[in-house]
């Protein structure tokens, strides 16, 4: 390497080092570290010729960064590259296991989040601490109302005003190794049950306070919801006791699941697809006692750096063309009838990804209340602090 | 005259040490304050902290007994492990080594500091899951061996990681010792293994504290190892605090947890000097 290129660089290699440790340690902003390395500069040279190369597609100024809050497995990384491809604005992802982790990080202040993905019960907390604006719909040309499920929908629109679009709905079922366990299990009964037996240590229970408790709660034949403190005290007395015989209490349960460390888990619907698809002998349950339904929604923050870019990708989400294609990566079910016209037969016919309808029956959609209510916080964080 | 010069040199001395005490106060004595009190606080109906006087969040503890436990049990033990490993390379390095090898090796103690210490715990997730050490040990006959999320895991886990910060005191300690030392102690008929518990071992004391309290201070804040290794089952002070901000958002309880851990940490410094003192005979052991 020649002399005067190190010369020229902005930046030694030591220096370089340097700074990207402070990075690493959170001691200095992203945007601290791209400007003094002069990545930010490399970067915005790269993003700027896509942006050249591709029509301009969007008037306003959409900047080169952008961030979305999401859930593990839950996109196809090729959308986010065909939108950097098409808008030049990079897209970074975050991945929660939980939507308190979501709201607390928003109650903090200074998340960079431009869209980010709740469930249908937390929508209203969020509206009610002012965490989220109202859609502006103009910039959702390709949102079709019409088609959507208005079942799960709903709780995007509160008195008239819609804070946030559906991505897709789902359940909160059982995944297990039909290699491994031999007994049957058809109910959050028999997990808790199998848990404590033939899948000792082999159980994986989600690291969040809503089905981990909701299912405990089930079991015992309460509702998913209850913040009664009497069936609190037992569901935790219950999770308490399987806690020893658990693999883990984790919310991104795939890895461990293939690797075959855990035989039986709690999974959504998206999961249990993804994980059915790539190893078949993972099979997906419903609990016939009871459980969860689901739908998440895109939101964008009050607090969102760079609205016009949530808006653009929010957009173009919404885009039929797209949402199929996030749909066969994720294997979450549609709201939308006009992507389930575009997903091909092996899809609709899944059982896992769309159940028959008397499966649904039992289950319980998540209630606001179950998100600050403080008891079953606390059930949670001592159940893990056991 | 003379006092005009005294009065420079004192400030001098002040400006010189302002911003030091800035600092600390801005981020250190601040934050204490701040923590001291939210930890009497309530917290708000949708999550938070809400202003009050309260004691309740202290009287919660023993809810995280179990925590506080493994905390003040693995940091105190993965320490001690981390000494016994320790002390042999710090050793081999400071004397045996080749010298025109030394710095060399010394500098590969420090390579893996290079990495994330969070991507190299995903590593030791795969080495120690079923496909990694577990598999090979099936291929010789030990089949189901179980390592991943277990409290073993997490010792390991912490071992690993906290090394380099107890070599490296110790092979301090150990290259300023004396030679001669060793020398009239065999000239005088003392056989290698009695040398190095009369002399080596002692004179090295002051960076085996060093290290024993620097490894454990930090492994009394330790969060990452305990969820990747452990599985979310290890509980330590460090995942019961982000779990009371980032999942039950009870700021006053976390502060509370916080405040005890500082004041914990503190006691169990002021312990570690007595010992060390006692052990050197003297009062000039620092350990931070």
């Amino acid at each position: 390497m020649p002399k005067h290129y190190r010369e020229n660089a902005p930046i030694t290699a030591a220096q370089f080092m340097d700074e990207l440790m402070r990075l690493k340690r959170g001691s200095v902003s992203r945007r601290h570290f791209l400007g003094v390395t002069g990545l930010g500069l490399a970067s915005a040279v790269l993003a700027g010729q896509t942006g050249l190369l591709s029509s301009p597609a969007f008037a306003e100024d959409l900047g080169k960064q952008m961030s979305i809050a999401t859930w593990p497995n839950y996109h196809d990384p090729a959308t986010f590259e065909a939108f950097t491809a098409k808008t030049g604005v990079a897209v970074e992802v975050n991945v929660f296991g939980s939507n308190e982790e979501m709201l607390a990080k928003l109650q903090a202040g200074g998340t960079g989040w431009d869209l980010f993905v709740p469930t249908n019960y937390t929508i209203s907390t969020y509206v009610k601490l002012g965490l989220i604006d109202p859609l502006d719909m103009s910039k959702l040309t390709n949102y079709s109302p019409a088609t959507e499920t208005a079942r799960f929908t709903a709780e995007g629109t509160i008195s008239g005003t819609t804070y946030a679009v559906p991505k897709n709905w789902g359940t909160t079922g059982i995944a297990l190794n039909s290699k491994k366990i031999k007994t049957p299990v058809a109910s959050w009964k028999d997990f808790f049950e199998v848990a404590q037996n033939e899948a000792d240590t082999r159980t994986i229970v989600h690291d969040y306070q809503l089905t981990t408790i909701g299912s405990a709660l089930v079991s015992l034949g309460y509702s998913f919801n209850s913040v009664k403190p009497d069936e609190l005290a037992k569901a935790e007395a219950l999770l308490v006791k399987v806690k020893p015989h658990l693999y883990a209490i984790n919310s991104d349960y795939q890895p461990a699941m293939r690797a075959g460390d855990a035989w039986m888990t709690m999974c959504w619907t998206n999961d249990g697809a993804q994980l059915n698809r790539d190893v078949p002998e993972i099979k997906f349950v419903l609990g016939k006692d009871g459980g969860e339904i689901w739908s998440d929604f895109y939101a964008i923050p009050k607090s969102a750096a760079n609205k016009p870019a949530g808006y653009a990708l929010l957009n173009y989400l919404m885009d039929p063309a797209n949402a199929v294609k996030e749909h066969i990566a994720n294997g979450a079910p549609t709201t939308d009838s006009r992507v389930l016209s575009l997903l091909p037969k092996e899809i609709t016919s899944n059982t896992i990804v769309y159940p028959p309808d008397g499966q649904l029956t039992p289950l319980e959609f998540g209630a606001a209340v179950t998100l600050t209510d403080p008891a079953r916080a606390e059930v949670m964080a001592r159940f893990k602090s056991a | 005259m003379a006092l005009a010069t005294n009065t420079k040199r004192r400030m001098v001395t002040a400006s010189l040490v302002a911003p030091a005490v800035a600092w600390l106060f801005i981020f250190l004595v601040l934050p204490f304050i701040a923590m001291l009190v939210f930890s009497v606080g309530e917290r708000a109906p949708e999550g938070g902290y809400q202003p009050a006087f309260t004691f309740a969040q202290f009287a919660n503890l023993p809810s995280r007994a179990a925590a506080f436990w493994n905390t003040l049990f693995l940091a105190p033990v993965g320490a001690f492990i981390c000494l016994i490993v320790a002390y042999p390379v710090a050793y081999y390095l400071a004397v045996k080594a080749n010298p025109r090898y030394r710095l060399l090796l010394v500098s590969l103690v420090i390579v893996p500091f290079w990495t994330s210490l969070l991507v190299r715990t995903y590593a030791w997730m795969y080495l120690l899951g079923s496909r990694g050490i577990p598999n090979l040990l099936s291929m010789v006959g030990f089949d189901d061996v179980r390592i991943l999320n277990t409290h073993g895991a997490v010792l390991l886990g912490i071992v690993y990681g906290y090394l380099p910060l107890m070599i490296m005191p110790i092979y301090v300690s150990l290259e300023k010792l004396d030679r001669r030392l060793l020398e009239a102690s065999a000239d005088l008929g003392a056989k290698p293994v009695s040398t190095f518990f009369s002399i080596t071992l002692p004179l090295s004391l002051p960076g085996v504290m060093t290290g024993l309290s620097l490894v454990t201070i930090l492994l009394l804040g330790e969060y990452l190892i305990p969820q990747l290794l452990g599985g979310g089952k290890v509980f330590f002070i460090g995942n019961a605090l982000v779990d009371l901000f980032l999942q039950s958002r009870n700021w006053p309880f976390g502060s509370a947890i916080a405040v005890t851990l500082v004041i914990s940490v503190v006691f169990v410094l002021l312990i570690a000097m007595r010992i060390a003192w006692k052990i050197a005979g003297t009062r000039q052991v620092d350990l931070v």
